[in-house]
């Protein structure tokens, strides 16, 4: 956070004296000059809707309190034990982490394929980007229930009408059947949102340097060589980070299960995150709820630190 | 030397001072129903009820005939969506002891719901200046509103499980005599009818919801047939496990076997049940009253009757909607007046509630040739002496985890993902875990 002086800039070769980049010694600094008040309204907002309840929900986490704020004795970690042995924990946990292997692999492949088309296909490329990052922009509740009236629909739904044209008529039960409501869910998200990664692997692409593939060229390297050895190995980075962002946006999975299947049938898509809605704001017991939250927190904070470590460790094997 | 930079800059930090005011204040504004001032010399009375669809229009017009009536009260009525979200919303006002003067509440509910805390007592001495008494109720269902010897629920209505039936498919499949349907005596004659109707259509002769999110008819299905074997879930005081397994096995192989012989349908959400009937090439469908209204507007040739007695008796699983008076810090003066005044009101001129397809509770007015007049909502007004409600626990009653969690698991019957002894087993240890848990809104009086 540097902030330029309201006098004449320095010199860049000239290193301010003090503080970094500060105004030279004598000036008094204007308050506006402190890059906290910039800052302030986002670390309001944050104190307030972040850290607060998150400070709060822990304390929670160890009462019996109930919706209506009250009833709130001290329990201890009784809820965290109830947790640990509740099945409907580990199953909604389950469902929860089976949603995103089987989300992450399509949404980074086919972002990863589509930017590589997008980026080919010299023509109309406006178009490409267009109707690939389109869907993204459309909020969950206008795509799921899109996909639960006219898509999914056992008979007249476009899915079995696409079926039909190829002269298969089995009425199948996208989103009601159990073996196949998971992969419908699925199926939505990978269509909704895989626009996102399909940008940051399209803007990788761009930042590839055009002279490694000229070089590889003048050395005769075909198309299919110069993917596998020039194109991903320059897109390693970018994976890494699609992966984890990827993984962290399909552990939260809610919205689509909510609205699509609501959790059945027979809880078999119900994510975790549903579990906890269900026991604070349907069963009322806000102290059970915060202290399944926090296991879930646990796992995602997990995830989000392996990201940097991963990265650092090839960065080190790089510099060796 | 000033560039227009930095007024800028002051600009953003006076927006920040602002940002930050405004998020202090907006913090804790809290969960209460919005008081709008009443004209001069009238009583505001905030009402709040889940009231949607075809009863929505009914409670409105109802609501819109009281106000003609009573120009002293101004009435503000408030629908919100049915469900666990109703009674979150409602729980969370009542807390803050700032809530509505007046709320709908599903009998069933009551004792999860803290009377006493959450809820205030009716004054029935009130209620009778008003013409209302406790010897106009049906007894067992006058009871379920008390907790700790006061009244905290006035029974509006009871909407029991019923069979529709589809007249032309039943007439054509030799069912009907007389403009009825022919009684149904037992497990094998119903089977022997919906055989009948295969015959005549050649589709499955009863649709009814099997799945979907918060699918709940399974358990009403289940709940109604067992009932009629004389079974209870839990002890009449709702704290332990009473399930019968030789019946609750009776009942849930009768319903696998419907499915696997193909005459029910396997695989339907609500919607779908709803649409599959109104097709008109079905002839049962087994659903609350309520959806009355929907087959009327359609112009299916259909009539209604009381579920028939199967297992035993003529039990069906029903709940009540009924009035309460969420609790407020100085409940009392007019606008507690005004709210026992709407309460009568609406109880007298029930017969108006009752086109939706509910049984009045209000005893008078079963005998109203009004009432009466109503077709087929009059045809089932028996059940009012044989609904089977929940026992009284916090976790019962209309969109309860109990409802919602034993639907899942019936609903795996019925689809086939489950066995009838899987399911037992399941719906026991999940009834168990909602025992084992305790009460999270314990009222000074549950």
């Amino acid at each position: 956070m540097t902030s330029t002086t309201a006098a004449a800039p320095a010199p860049v070769a000239k290193p301010a004296q003090g503080t970094t980049g500060g105004p030279a010694r004598g000036v008094r600094r204007k308050w506006t000059e402190h890059g906290l008040v910039f800052v302030a309204p986002f670390l309001v907002v944050y104190a307030l809707f972040l850290i607060w309840p998150l400070v709060s929900g822990l304390g929670m986490s160890l009462t019996s309190e109930n919706i209506t704020g009250s009833g709130g004795e001290s329990v201890g970690l009784d809820n965290y034990a109830e947790a640990v042995r509740d099945p409907d924990v580990w199953s909604s946990l389950w469902n929860t982490v089976w949603f995103t292997v089987l989300s992450t692999v399509p949404l980074v492949v086919v972002g990863l394929v589509l930017a590589l088309l997008a980026h080919q296909l010299r023509v109309v490329q406006w178009l490409w980007r267009l109707s690939w990052f389109a869907p993204f922009l459309l909020p969950s509740g206008v795509v799921c229930l899109l996909f639960l009236n006219m898509i999914f629909p056992s008979g007249f739904g476009l899915a079995d009408q696409l079926l039909a044209t190829v002269g298969l008529t089995p009425e199948i039960g996208w989103l009601t059947d159990e073996r196949y409501a998971m992969l419908s869910i699925v199926a939505t998200t990978v269509w909704w949102t895989v626009g996102f990664n399909f940008l940051l692997y399209l803007a990788a692409l761009q930042a590839v340097p055009a002279h490694l593939y000229e070089a590889a060229e003048l050395d005769g390297a075909g198309a299919w060589k110069r993917l596998l050895h020039i194109t991903l190995p320059m897109l390693r980075r970018t994976t890494g980070l699609v992966v984890v962002l990827q993984v962290l946006a399909s552990l939260k999975i809610f919205d689509q299960v909510y609205i699509m299947t609501g959790g059945g049938p027979d809880e078999s898509t119900r994510p975790i995150l549903q579990y906890v809605y269900q026991q604070g704001f349907t069963g009322y017991r806000i102290g059970y709820a915060s202290a399944v939250s926090y296991i879930f927190f646990a796992l995602i904070l997990t995830v989000s630190l392996v990201q940097p470590l991963l990265s650092r460790r090839r960065a080190e094997e790089a510099a060796k | 030397m000033q560039p227009p930079l930095l007024s800028r800059r002051r600009a953003l930090a006076g927006g920040a001072g602002a940002l930050a005011a405004a998020g202090a204040l907006g913090s804790l504004s809290g969960c209460a129903a919005p008081a709008t001032a009443a004209g001069p010399g009238q009583t505001l009375l905030r009402y709040w009820h889940l009231f949607g669809g075809g009863d929505g229009v009914n409670m409105r017009g109802m609501l819109d005939d009281f106000r003609a009536g009573h120009p002293d009260i101004a009435l503000e009525a408030a629908t919100l969506q049915w469900g666990a979200p109703y009674y979150t919303k409602l729980g969370m006002a009542g807390a803050g002891g700032r809530a509505p003067e007046l709320a709908a509440l599903h009998l069933a509910r009551l004792a999860g719901f803290a009377p006493g805390r959450l809820l205030d007592p009716f004054d029935l001495d009130l209620l009778a200046g008003l013409g209302v008494d406790e010897k106009d109720f049906p007894p067992d269902i006058w009871r379920r509103g008390q907790a700790g010897g006061k009244q905290y629920a006035v029974p509006l209505d009871t909407h029991p499980f019923v069979l529709y039936y589809q007249t032309e498919v039943c007439e054509k499949a030799g069912l009907m005599s007389g403009g009825r349907l022919k009684p149904i005596s037992g497990a094998d004659d119903f089977a022997d009818a919906l055989r009948a109707a295969k015959k005549a259509t050649g589709q499955p002769g009863l649709v009814t919801e099997t799945l979907g999110p918060d699918c709940i008819t399974p358990w009403r299905l289940f709940s109604s047939f067992y009932a009629q074997t004389g079974g209870t879930v839990l002890s009449p005081d709702g704290k332990r496990l009473a399930l019968d397994d030789a019946k609750a096995l009776r009942v849930l192989e009768y319903l696998a076997r419907l499915v696997e012989e193909g005459l029910m349908v396997r695989r339907v959400d609500y919607a779908g049940s709803i649409g599959v009937f109104n097709g008109g090439k079905t002839a049962f469908h087994l659903n609350g009253e309520w959806e009355i209204t929907t087959f009327k507007t359609t112009g299916l040739p259909f009539s209604m009757t009381r579920i028939p007695a199967l297992f035993g008796t003529a039990a069906t699983q029903a709940d009540c909607h009924a009035f309460v008076l969420p609790h407020q810090k100085d409940r009392g003066g007019a606008t507690n007046e005004a709210a026992h005044t709407l309460v009568a009101w609406m109880l007298k001129n029930s017969v108006a509630w009752a086109q939706g397809g509910h049984v009045p509770a209000y005893l008078p007015v079963l005998d109203d040739p009004a009432y009466l007049a109503l077709k087929p909502q009059s045809e089932y007004r028996t059940v009012i002496d044989d609904v089977a409600l929940d026992e009284p626990a916090w976790f019962a009653g209309s969109a309860s985890r109990l409802w919602i969690e034993l639907g899942a698991v019936f609903s795996g019957v019925l689809t086939g993902s489950r066995s009838p002894r899987n399911a037992l087993t399941e719906a026991k240890a999940r009834l168990r875990t909602l025992l084992d848990t305790r009460n999270p809104l314990p009222g000074a009086a549950s």
